[in-house]
């Protein structure tokens, strides 16, 4: 085997997972600094000029905090629990390139770790997985909260999948292929935002609730569970789950703009390639914001709306989408390609139907919110 | 041997230890974790066979369907996850002259099929394997009454699954 | 093709080896002084009271269920959505009764109430 490309490969793997962690450290950052700016507040900005040293005081922290360990807890499995959830959220971006190939040292480098021609379905097993972390972290704790946060949420989890695997059906339409490299040349021409709009709102929508963000973050329902699967973690295990967390926000945002907003292309990008992370870089800081500011608005959803929510509208509206769109396909194949905004129009119809159908629900919900706050 | 020999070789003895250990360890939880890292390193096996879009399905459906499925039963039909009865009971030796018998069966309708050690046709550079099972699974030649069938299948594991867990009020 | 997923192996064993070294730091570095309160199940300050893992409700398992079956109705998609140019009609109207058989299944289980959460 060839030497150079071993090498090559662990060093790509070294720079996704560096990459990765800063992020994810400047994400805590740039959350708490919007949220603060929405609520008209500061932020941090003690450590360091302006705050900028606040992820590094973060670290440091927790590293030299006590980790408890509840004397029933099952010990094994309540440290694998926090390994096992941090593990999908670094893997799962192995299949998603960051731009075109460039030449570095005089040889061709590809800018992303692999693209195998099912990375759509890659993506799914993966996030799959990640229900694995939370239901043993509940479990192995052997604390009733942590049970009852870590089953709910993977029951959540679960849900939202379905949602999440039939939105990304649309772009594997379009593109009609399964690799996360096509899908994005096949939105040279065009974004998929604007022949998928639903599609990309499910697509969020679900990945909202299969990070466990507000206003999905059931597990985390401090008033009811404490803190959900991870109240008995503390230190650098907690510091694990936090870690997953927000590494999981970057990653469903890179993915959606894979999918939906054109990965890495943008104007000029052919000719010189590395703009590609950069425009991704924008599109990705972008939707971070939205994650953001949808938690400094939204309230957290009752845990029986959200399972109704995720089985009785959002998972009929993605199958309907679905074959919206082949029909729009088919219509597009035989009357001339101007028929694949019916797609759109279709399916933003079928939107408007299905919020219509659920609008006495949303009334009651809304009006019990009003009188909950007198 | 070469590497990709050596590598079939260490995943085939993981996932045969996974495999024991799910019968062997007595804590169910820990039996269905094995069970995982069994159906994981089938789904390596599919990957060494050129099987992408299996091994991704197996990761899929068994580790991110079934086995939680596994995970949710164990914590709902069992107040204690542990079992501290012995393993075996007085069949044992039964049990396993069986199973030797029925290994050596299969032994023996297999050693009378000649195709083990003929090379599978390869495929050429253009065929794309994901298009050929697309268009395998709907075409009237080929597939399509079994996909359907399935499909009958699964509503009916569904409609048997709500009557059995299901008889509220 | 074989050697396209061992990027993946490489980045798997890599993350794994992060993971242990984040939990390895976490016990080298922070203090240990275990006392009993420290050690008790968390249930905001209180004593705790029976046992922390116990029977979960049958809703759970039923959610699983109905995960499964359309999981598996997400994967068929996959294949088909990738030939689906070259199919037309005729893949969307199998498709359709695929879909359909199924929908049948939702639809008990939401009048059976499966869906019902209280």
């Amino acid at each position: 085997m060839d030497l150079a490309l071993l090498l090559e490969w662990i060093i790509k793997s070294l720079v996704l997972i560096l990459i990765l962690l800063t992020s994810f450290a400047y994400l805590t950052f740039y959350e708490r600094k919007a949220l603060a700016r929405i609520q008209v507040r500061i932020g941090p900005n003690r450590a360091g000029p302006g705050g900028w040293l606040q992820p590094v005081a973060d670290a440091v922290k927790l590293i030299f905090k006590e980790e408890l360990t509840p004397a029933k807890a099952y010990k094994v499995i309540f440290v694998i629990a926090p390994m096992l959830t941090l593990l999908p959220a670094l893997i799962i971006l192995a299949v998603v390139p960051f731009g075109s190939s460039i030449t570095l040292f005089g040889r061709q480098v590809s800018l992303g770790i692999t693209d195998i021609n099912v990375g759509v379905l890659y993506i799914m097993a993966v996030a799959s997985i990640s229900v694995y972390g939370i239901v043993l972290a509940g479990w192995s704790s052997n604390n009733k909260y942590a049970m009852l946060g870590g089953i709910r949420s993977s029951a959540q989890m679960i849900s939202y999948e379905l949602a999440l695997g039939l939105s990304i059906i649309g772009p594997i339409l379009l593109a009609e292929s399964m690799s996360i490299g096509e899908i994005i040349d096949a939105q040279r021409g065009i974004w998929f935002l604007f022949l998928q709009p639903v599609g990309a709102i499910i697509f969020w929508t679900a990945t909202l609730a299969e990070v466990n963000r507000s206003p999905f973050d059931m597990p985390e329902a401090e008033q009811e569970l404490t803190a959900g699967y991870h109240v008995e973690y503390s230190g650098m295990k907690f510091a694990l789950f936090f870690i997953a967390e927000y590494m999981k926000m970057i990653a469903v945002s890179v993915i959606l703009a894979a999918l939906f907003l054109g990965g890495y292309r943008g104007p000029f990008v052919d000719q010189v390639p590395l703009l590609g992370p950069l425009y991704l870089f924008v599109k990705v800081f972008v939707l971070l914001f939205i994650m953001i500011w949808v938690r400094a608005t939204l309230p957290r959803i009752r845990y029986d709306r959200l399972m109704a929510f995720g089985w009785k509208l959002l998972f009929p509206l993605a199958l309907t989408n679905v074959f919206l769109t082949a029909v729009g396909i088919i219509l597009a194949d035989t009357y001339g390609p101007a028929f694949l905004w019916s797609i759109p129009l279709m399916s933003i119809l079928a939107f408007l139907v299905v919020n219509y159908l659920a609008r006495d629900r949303i009334a009651t919900a809304s009006a019990q919110a009003v009188s909950f706050r007198r | 041997m070469t590497a990709l020999q050596i590598i079939f070789l260490i995943t085939a003895v993981i996932t045969l230890g996974a495999a024991a250990m799910v019968v062997i360890t007595r804590n169910l939880v820990h039996a269905a974790l094995w069970l995982i890292m069994t159906f994981f390193g089938i789904s390596v096996l599919y990957v060494l066979l050129n099987a992408g879009f299996l091994a991704v399905a197996q990761v899929v459906i068994y580790i991110g369907a079934i086995s939680i499925l596994m995970i949710f039963a164990i914590m709902l039909t069992r107040r204690v996850q542990q079992d501290f009865g012995p393993q075996t009971n007085a069949a044992w030796p039964w049990a396993l002259v069986i199973a030797a018998a029925l290994f050596g069966g299969l032994i023996w309708i297999f050693s009378g099929w000649g195709n083990f050690f003929t090379q599978a046709p390869v495929m050429g550079e253009r065929a794309d394997p994901l298009r050929q099972l697309g268009m395998a699974l709907v075409s009237p030649e080929q597939y399509v009454i079994p996909f359907e069938v399935a499909s009958v299948m699964l509503t009916a594991a569904l409609i048997g699954a709500i009557m059995v867990a299901w008889e509220r009020k | 093709m074989l050697i396209e997923y061992l990027p993946i192996a490489i980045l798997l064993v890599i993350s794994t080896g992060l993971a242990a070294l984040i939990v390895w730091i976490g016990n080298t570095f922070g203090p240990r002084r275990p006392t009993l309160r420290k050690s008790l199940p968390y249930e905001s300050g209180m004593n705790p009271i029976g046992p922390g893992t116990r029977r979960m409700p049958v809703r759970f398992y039923l959610v699983a269920v109905l995960f499964i079956l359309f999981d598996i109705e997400v994967v068929f998609f996959l294949p088909w959505a990738i030939v689906f140019r070259q199919l037309g009609l005729f893949g969307l109207i199998e498709m359709f009764v695929f879909i359909f058989i199924l929908l049948v299944g939702y639809v008990y289980a939401w009048k059976k109430g499966a869906l019902e959460w209280e």
